[in-house]
């Protein structure tokens, strides 16, 4: 599915990348640890409940371009000014990450493992 | 090709500066992108720990022609028993470093796994070296 079904199935809001929203995701993967995301080989949508700068850090090392922040979360201005500088796609939901993933499942999304 | 790097305490918003330089570095001179990727995910581990963990440090990167050698040195509390921080799921985090998305006890094994030569010293009290060698090809 595209981002911006992503988009639309959760009410989400796009705070970076707004001119790849047409782009193609297949699979997720869902972590507030960022070890966890640092062992990823494969470049799925982040889903996590972490907001804050080692939440774009851990995005730029591990080579994922989108990342979505569940919980109602707000990425600060000094997140979004690096998630930009990296042409990362930031969206932001207010569902909890259970029911994020769930509606995300339900359309289609692939887990990773 | 030789760069430093200063890791102030208790900084866990300029946490992988030293990583993301190297990153830009490396795609400069167009090294493979999943040696890149292996190479700034175990120094931006090390960063982190040298800041979830210790005090602050240094970071001193040696990019030759075939190789990266990347030294993190903190000055903190030391490892007591390395083998047993080398464990995966190992971690003595403070409440604190888990809130910031860390403490899952996997950034050491995620240097071992990412490295090809990894060599952890410490002394108690003292601080902690984390030497890493990555080959380009
Ligand atoms: N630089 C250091 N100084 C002191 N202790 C350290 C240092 N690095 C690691 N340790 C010890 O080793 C443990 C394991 O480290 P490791 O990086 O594997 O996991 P973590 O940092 O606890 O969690 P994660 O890296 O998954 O976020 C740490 O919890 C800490 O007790
Ligand atoms: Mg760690």
């Amino acid at each position: 599915m595209t981002l911006r079904e992503i988009v639309n199935l959760l009410d989400a809001t796009v705070h970076t990348g707004e001119n790849r929203l047409d782009e193609e995701i297949t699979q997720a993967f869902a972590s507030d640890l960022m070890s966890e995301v640092l062992t990823l080989t494969d470049t799925p949508l982040l889903i996590t409940g972490l907001c804050n700068m080692q939440t774009i850090r851990t995005c730029d090392m591990a080579t994922l371009d989108y990342a979505l922040i569940v919980r109602n979360k707000k990425p600060t201005d000094e997140m979004l000014e690096l998630a930009e500088d990296n042409d990362m796609v930031i969206l932001s939901c207010r569902y909890s990450m259970f029911r994020t993933c769930g509606i995300l499942y339900q359309a289609g999304l692939k887990p990773l493992y | 090709m030789h760069q430093e790097y200063t890791i102030i305490e208790g900084d866990f918003v300029n946490a992988g500066k030293a990583s993301s330089s190297v990153k830009k570095t490396l795609k400069q001179l167009n090294v493979d992108p999943t040696v890149v990727k292996r190479v700034v995910v175990a120094l931006y581990e090390a960063e982190v720990n040298a800041i979830a963990h210790a005090y602050g440090g240094k970071v001193l990167v040696d990019i030759d022609e075939d190789k990266i050698n990347m030294v993190v040195a903190d000055k903190g509390p030391g490892i007591p028993d390395i083998a047993m921080a080398m464990q995966e799921g190992y971690s003595t985090a403070r409440p604190e470093v888990r809130d910031m998305g860390f403490g899952a006890g996997m950034g050491l094994p995620n240097m071992q796994k990412n490295v090809d030569k990894l060599n952890v010293t410490s002394e108690v009290g003292v601080g902690t070296t984390v030497e890493m060698e990555v080959n380009f090809n």
